[in-house]
């Protein structure tokens, strides 16, 4: 449980470092919550026992990541971006690395996204063999293997994509969900079902939400200088 | 000696009777050989006034020494078709065993029961990763498929091994003897995760075997 | 080096090239082996300084999976298809063939040079793959698919080694008609086929199976390449799901590859095999002063050998889900190689008895095949057995096995033959004292790496293993790997010693004469090296080739171009 708090507050720290690295744009906010007005799926419990390793992590069961409903009933791993509405190539990619962890046989963060050009630094906090798979369509795909704790890879995509699917293949319940950006104007909503969006120039645009599950919806928001809007999904 | 795992299976101690027979049999021509030619080489040694003989063969050595090992050849497969067919002929498949469905895919084992209707593939069948349970004493019938490329499912312990293909059901049958547990290895290379792809088997009490149907099934 | 020296006709250039080159591929393929042995010994231990040498394959010194994957897969393929074939059947086939039945070159030169120049082509096809994206092929040199059968499970490495082995294909069958039709027209006078030596025999034997088996080879690399490259599906079928997308092949059968690829990688083994029996078979009548015992069982157990060596490819799928009943006709096919093959191993006891040992370089060579060609031999009976290969198929066993058969046979009988034959290719004698010790050091030390291997087999280590400690059960194998892995480095340093004796006594080495070893067979009437044509005159040949300590005559051997006293013969 200490790892999961540990680890989520690692993922929302990542993000705020993604979301307002310090551009020289604008001075706007777009926030606002995920709700998901359906009843709760129940969540798939995970097959830990598969390896011992990934079981001595944990003390109680470990539920599946697709689909997080909040106690307070928004969603969880939404990831929200600007679709449409900044001017590509304004925004040169960050030099820090995103971090993708994988600890106690999942990934933190489950969804997370990437400048395109940003490093992502994928690291192995397990004792036990985990291969990185990722399956992106427009950019170029790898598979790695890092069986050795510790261990790290980088790796950048050069084109924008969504839902770049991440698996290993030793632990077949692990996924992770990366979204290669032009913008850093984008993020995932945390156990409060809330996302933040900082540092936009006035103007009008489109954003998406995107749920691995629940598929996409986007509505238009138009955001003046300095203003704080706040907006909210419904799935 | 004693590099073999204990035999844990019904037909475990048959393969390793074979073994030592062939072992035994093998090792007698091997120092046979061996001290032939180290004698040979000592005992004929050049020394200044020895001169070689001059023999071309020797009709009846090459007699003996082409037909007795070749009798011997025939009574060892003799002997390992006999033990084949028991572990391996369709006929002496068990009636009353246990089936399981073992799905391969990069790099996990899924293993499947079929609950209490006995079919695969309805939903009361209980699923698991990695993990087989088997009730001691009860032939098991293991049907083996693939996903994606080709696994083999071997179990040290019990002397198993068979591949899983894809496309094709391969099937496996053996009885547990001993309670305990073993590792499930895959002995055919299957990629970056070959050397990872690593299964337990739980031989259990019939009756602890059932509670953990009952509790797994419980936890889906 | 002039132009015509290097794109040259004459069977002895081009034997020295095989040689060389085949010698350099040895060296490469150690080097990958030793690379292994670090992983086996130490899992997961960095060796920093590799990070320059293979960035992707070991960052920060770190051995990926997938690059010790690929590094068995080149160590077997390399070894076999450019070290182990070339050495054999390419360098000595073309040196000593129309040497040893007096004839003035191959039947075909020019064939017999294109046979040369595919294997460069062919090794850097395949190893061009370690520059793909993704890497080199990956699958194991037996290629199974569908793991090496789709861009989606192996990268574009597995296409390079797969027309790489094309290539290869040809170079063997080129080769294998020149050397058919020149020992089936070019006899020299006299040199009748019971008058040939054995290495003749093997090396015919050898030649028809090459000729025999590698179109099949081809033909399902071609399959192989269409089912990556273009979407057929000859050996994937329906349904397959990798990394959770269905892929769109349907039909194929997995067990065709298998049936396919042994059919020419079993009697292959044969390949690798039968020269160095023939080898030996010339060199131990040589230093025991004393004909061949039992010269037509040899010769026509290496016809039979190679014979039923075309019925057993199937032992290698005992477990594959093959039909269990064609298990069974596979093992008596298995068990009735080993017939012939003791047949040899007794004749060569046979002739070391009452003879005149000398234990010279090659003879010592000669000695070291035999004794662990045996162990290659007998450890084959316990896979040919179906149930015992349940347990041990695909574990270690099997790579102790092969190494046996391999370098234990192959590799001691080519070391035999090259320390045998060096005087007659480069005029000048290797230096026997180092020879000697060369000798030694390699056969301590490749038993102490292959010997354990039984015993991990035993244990139920799988091959083609990254890191067996990820098994508890497998664990305390670590200590016996770590020694293995020792002697594995001494082995590979002690080959130093053979390059530097190779390389020293081309301008050092004592001269060595015409006939340096006091031997029988036509190659040592002619001078060392040969010139061009190789013989003064077509020589005549009046007697067999293994004529010593013939009673009554003035000499411990007997040419075969020496006429008969009058009134006999």
């Amino acid at each position: 449980m200490r790892r999961k708090v540990l680890t989520s507050t690692l993922g929302i720290l990542t993000f705020l470092v993604t979301a307002s690295g310090g551009y020289a744009g604008g001075t706007a906010v777009i926030k606002g919550s995920v709700k998901l007005s359906s009843a709760a799926p129940a969540a798939a419990k995970i097959k830990m026992s598969a390896d011992p390793v990934c079981q001595q992590q944990h003390t109680g069961a470990v539920s599946s990541e697709e689909v997080v409903v909040n106690p307070n009933g928004t969603l969880r791993h939404v990831f929200v971006y600007v679709k449409d509405g900044v001017q590509p190539g304004a925004y040169p990619a960050p030099k820090e690395a995103v971090v993708l962890d994988q600890g106690g046989c999942l990934y933190t963060p489950h969804v997370f996204g990437v400048q395109v050009g940003q490093p992502l630094s994928i690291q192995n906090s397990d004792s036990t063999l985990h291969n990185v798979n990722a399956q992106p369509k427009v950019n170029k795909k790898f598979n790695i293997a890092q069986p050795v704790k510790g261990m790290k890879t980088v790796k950048i995509f050069d084109k924008p994509e969504m839902a770049i699917p991440f698996k290993c293949n030793v632990h077949p319940w692990m996924a992770a969900f990366g979204h290669a950006v032009e913008h850093p104007f984008f993020g995932v909503t945390d156990e409060n079902g809330s996302f933040a969006l900082k540092g936009l120039p006035a103007g009008t645009y489109t954003l998406e939400a995107w749920h691995e599950k629940f598929g996409a919806k986007s509505q238009s928001v138009t955001v003046a200088d300095g203003e704080s809007k706040e907006i909210a999904f419904t799935f | 000696m004693g590099f073999f795992p204990e035999s844990a299976s019904s037909f475990g101690g048959e393969i390793d009777r074979l073994f030592w027979a062939i072992f035994w049999i093998t090792g007698f021509f091997f120092l046979l050989v061996q001290a032939g030619l180290l004698f040979f080489v000592l005992k004929y040694r050049s020394r200044a006034g020895r001169k070689a003989s001059y023999v071309h063969g020797h009709t009846g050595l090459e007699v003996i020494w082409t037909v007795v090992p070749a009798l011997i050849l025939l009574v060892l497969t003799i002997a390992s078709q006999k033990v084949w067919s028991e572990i391996r002929s369709p006929r002496r498949m068990p009636k009353d065993a246990l089936h399981v469905e073992v799905l391969a895919e990069q790099f996990a084992w899924n293993i499947r029961y079929p609950g209490p209707d006995q079919r695969m593939e309805t939903p009361d069948d209980i699923t698991t990763i990695n993990e087989l349970h088997l009730p001691v004493n009860r032939p098991a019938l293991v049907s083996l498929k693939s996903k994606d490329v080709i696994h083999s499912f071997f179990v040290a312990d019990f002397r198993v091994k068979q591949d899983a293909v894809p496309g094709l059901t391969t099937q496996v049958w053996f009885t547990p003897t001993k309670l305990g547990q073993y590792e499930i290895r895959c002995a055919e290379l299957c990629g970056l995760g070959h050397y990872r792809m690593r299964g337990q088997v739980t031989v259990q009490p019939r009756r602890d075997f059932e509670a953990w149907l009952v509790e797994t099934k419980a936890n889906e | 080096m002039s132009r015509n020296k290097i794109f040259s006709t004459d069977h002895k250039t081009i034997g020295i090239q095989f040689l060389v080159s085949s010698l350099i591929f040895m060296g490469l393929g150690g080097l990958l082996a030793m690379l292994m042995r670090w992983q086996l010994g130490w899992p997961g231990s960095a060796l920093p300084w590799m990070e320059r040498m293979a960035p992707q394959g070991m960052p920060g010194g770190i051995m990926l999976p997938e690059y010790y994957n690929m590094l068995f897969t080149m160590h077997g393929s390399i070894m076999i298809f450019f070290g182990v074939i070339p050495l054999l059947v390419g360098a000595f086939g073309n040196y000593l063939i129309p040497l040893k039945i007096g004839a003035p070159d191959m039947a075909f030169p020019r064939l017999n040079m294109l046979s040369f120049w595919l294997l460069p082509v062919s090794a850097a096809t395949v190893l061009t793959g370690f520059l793909a994206e993704g890497g080199a092929a990956a699958a194991g040199w037996t290629a199974y698919p569908p793991l090496s059968g789709t861009q989606a499970t192996m990268g574009a490495g597995q296409t390079f080694w797969a027309a790489g082995v094309i290539v290869l294909g040809f170079s063997s069958i080129l080769g294998a008609i020149n050397y058919i039709a020149t020992i089936v027209n070019h006899r020299a006078p006299g040199m009748t086929f019971h008058r040939m030596p054995i290495s003749i025999w093997a090396l015919f034997t050898t030649a028809i199976l090459t000729l025999l088996a590698t179109p099949v080879l081809a033909a399902a690399m071609i399959l192989l390449l269409l089912d990556r490259a273009v979407g057929t599906s000859f050996f994937l079928p329906a349904g397959m799901i990798v990394d959770g997308s269905a892929l769109a092949h349907a039909g194929g059968q997995p067990l065709l590859w298998q049936h396919l690829f042994w059919f020419y990688s079993h009697p292959a083994v044969y390949i690798m095999i039968l020269p160095a029996m023939g080898f030996v078979s010339d060199i131990l009548p040589t230093f025991a002063r004393k004909p061949l015992f039992g010269y037509k069982a040899i010769a026509y157990a290496a016809v039979a050998i190679g014979a039923v060596g075309f019925l057993v490819w199937a032992h290698h799928m005992f477990q594959s889900g093959m039909n269990p009943a064609l298990g069974t006709s596979f093992m008596i096919a298995t068990m009735v190689v080993a017939v012939p093959t003791g047949v040899k191993v007794f004749s060569w006891l046979g002739t070391l008895w009452r003879g005149d040992i000398r234990l010279a370089t090659p003879m010592l060579h000669a000695l070291g095949f035999i004794s662990m060609f045996v162990i290659g031999g007998l450890t084959g009976i316990f896979l040919g057995s179906t149930p015992v290969n349940m347990y041990l198929h695909d574990t270690y066993f099997v790579v102790g096995h092969l190494h046996y058969v391999l370098f234990g046979g192959s590799l001691f009988g080519a070391f035999a033959g090259i320390t045998f034959w060096y005087p007659k290719m480069f005029g000048r004698q290797m230096n026997d004292r180092l020879g000697r010790i060369h000798f030694w050091l390699t056969f301590v030390f490749f038993n102490s790496v292959m010997f354990p291997m039984f015993a991990l087999g035993m244990s139920g280590m799988p091959r083609r293993i990254y890191d067996y400690t990820q098994y508890p059960a497998l664990a305390h194998l670590t200590d016996i790997n770590r020694l293995m892995s020792i002697a594995a480095f001494c082995l590979a340093a002690s080959q130093i010693l053979f390059a530097f004796n190779f390389l020293w006594s081309l301008a050092k080495g004592k001269p060595a004469g015409q006939n340096p070893w006091q031997a029988t067979t036509l190659e040592w009437t002619t001078s060392s090296p040969p010139p061009h044509g190789n013989f003064a005159q077509t020589p005549v040949v009046h007697r067999g080739p293994y004529e010593y300590s013939v009673p009554g005559a003035a000499r411990d051997w007997t040419p075969q171009t020496e006429e008969p006293p009058r009134g006999q013969g």
